[in-house]
């Protein structure tokens, strides 16, 4: 038996199970979008999605790409001291703090904001406490904002992890360069730091961008109320009217979004991997 | 020398500033929720509850609470999780580090795939398939899709912790007359092990946590912890929700403070949930 026989052999049932467990029903969901009653093709059930849900769809856009501008500016700014920061004890502290959330579920990150974020939460006795809002003007965060918050919270460790990770590993002899020359630290990061490692940002944002299009515990937890996100539509569909097409139809529309971040991920991804085999 | 010294002191108090915010982001909503599991009575508008104590920890662990029974549930799905999922991704990642593929792009191309798309339309009709099947509200019907999930992660860590043992050590056992099965169980299987655990340890922190799946899969006879906290969460039982998140949290803030001895970054970028 030569080697790639036996190479082969080894990886099909990891193969076999993905073909199950990812490819069939991914087409199944394809099907059950396009099918009718009678077995038919119809576009019927897009356009019942489009027609309820329309503003749902555009809600969810919002939600996950400001929470991926969110991730980014604060991954961003903590790695970019922990590589270019001076005060070593700031570093340390930073270092041993924002990693917290990072295995955090999403069903919990989504019950510890409900408490936290609520009118009688600790977010708003802080604020009132410490005089910076008047206690009337003290309000919920339970709606979109919410549900940003807790994408943030959770996402961010994972990507500034990834991303601290790329600049550590980063020549240090331009950096220096350009803080000699007298470049302030925030010219140096945004300049020269931050375009080398932008490929470890762009994954890092990817994987939370698809991520967070498919949770359901959050939204749910947070904001189930129209407008939300599109897996609480779904999840309805399902549960209170047994309707698998229009839910088929959202769960394609969704996939045509991630499609897009998918790309270009599985583009690098592959490519990494390929010089990685060289 | 004055104006220095003044803007020394002027960012030594916005360091700390910036450093006390940031924590107050982070704990502030973990002790919120720390609040609630001990808190015995908490009305509104009580800055801190009104009254302490542990009578909520006794209604979570009595036999009708269910914590008890989910968190054996949720563990027993997590084990099994973990076997199916090694059993199949150690071969795979061998394979993948060490072998010559035919197709190799075309394959890793198949192991990244789940990680790109999202999980809801998988599982919404994962969940159809098992209704045919009968698997919907059993154990093996959840571990299955628990399985399919950690696949992708156990393959690549493993694949990542194969590639990472000297070939040179295989080659000289080889040369001293060990058969490639021995020299396998001998030498690369110990050299990986450390990394092998760590896919482990992620597939089980993975399943423990999971809930799309198996909100979708397990209902109505597979109650696992996150579902047990979220049905107790929406009820309106903030304290039986907060004591159950607070079980599900020590595992994971356990395991990111031990990550970096068993993972570095690079093997992380890979991982990505």
């Amino acid at each position: 038996m030569n080697q790639r026989t036996a190479g082969l052999l080894l990886i099909a049932p990891a193969l076999a199970v993905i073909a199950v467990f990812f490819i069939v029903p991914l087409g199944l969901s394809v099907h059950g979008a396009f099918t009718d009653k009678a077995g038919g093709f119809t576009l019927a059930h897009f356009d019942k999605s489009f027609e309820l849900y329309t503003t749902d769809m555009l809600f969810t856009l919002v939600i996950v790409l400001l929470a991926c501008v969110g991730i980014a500016a604060v991954a961003i700014a903590i790695a970019g001291y922990l590589t270019l920061g001076e005060h070593e004890r700031t570093k340390a502290a930073l270092r041993w703090l924002y990693r917290w959330p990072l295995f955090i579920p999403f069903v919990v990150t989504g019950q510890i904001m409900r408490t936290f974020l609520a009118k009688n939460g600790m977010l708003n006795h802080v604020l009132v406490g410490s005089g910076l809002i008047e206690p009337l003007a003290a309000q919920s965060l339970l709606d979109w904002r919410g549900i940003l918050v807790a994408f943030i919270w959770k996402q961010a460790p994972f990507v500034t992890l990834l991303l601290a990770g790329a600049m550590a590993s980063l020549d240090v002899q331009h950096i220096e360069a350009a803080r000699n020359l007298g470049a302030p630290r925030w010219r140096v990061l945004l300049g020269i730091v931050l375009p080398q490692v932008r490929g470890t940002l762009l994954v890092g944002l990817v994987l939370s961008f698809v991520t967070m299009l498919s949770v359901l515990s959050v939204p749910l937890m947070i904001n189930p109320n129209s407008p939300t996100m599109m897996t609480v539509d779904v999840a309805y569909r399902i549960s209170t009217h047994g309707d698998y097409a229009v839910a088929n139809a959202l769960c394609l529309i969704s996939l045509l979004f991630a499609s897009l971040g998918a790309w270009v991920y599985l583009r690098h991804a592959v490519q990494r991997a390929e010089e990685h085999a060289r | 020398m004055i104006g220095g010294l003044g803007s020394r002191a002027a960012r030594l108090i916005a360091r700390a500033l910036t450093i006390g915010l940031l924590a107050f982001l982070i704990f502030g909503p973990l002790a919120n929720l720390m609040l609630w599991a001990f808190a015995e009575r908490w009305y509104f508008p009580g800055k801190i509850p009104q009254e302490f104590g542990l009578a909520f920890w006794g209604r979570v662990f009595e036999p009708r609470g269910g914590a008890v029974q989910s968190l054996v549930t949720s563990v027993w799905i997590a084990l099994l999780t973990v076997a199916f999922c090694l059993a199949v991704a150690v071969p795979a990642g061998y394979a993948l580090a060490r072998l010559k593929l035919p197709w190799r792009a075309a394959i890793l191309f198949v192991f990244l795939l789940p990680q790109a798309i999202p999980n809801l339309p998988i599982y919404v009709n994962i969940a159809r398939m098992f209704y045919e099947l009968r698997l919907n509200g059993t154990v093996h019907g959840v571990v299955l899709v628990h399985a399919a999930h950690g696949l992708v992660l156990a393959v690549w860590i493993a694949s990542a912790a194969f590639a990472a043992v000297d070939s040179q050590l295989e080659e000289a056992a080889r040369n001293m007359g060990a058969s490639p099965l021995r020299c396998f169980a001998t030498v690369t299987l110990p050299l990986a092990a450390p990394g092998l655990i760590a896919s482990a340890i992620f597939v089980f922190l993975e399943s423990l946590d999971e809930f799309t799946g198996t909100y979708f899969v397990g209902v109505p006879d597979v109650t696992t912890l996150p579902l047990l906290m979220f049905n107790a969460s929406m009820g309106g039982n903030y304290q039986i929700a907060s004591i159950t998140a607070l079980l599900l949290l020590l595992p994971s803030i356990a395991f990111m403070l031990v990550v970096e001895r068993f993972l570095k970054a690079d093997v992380l970028a890979m991982v990505g949930r």
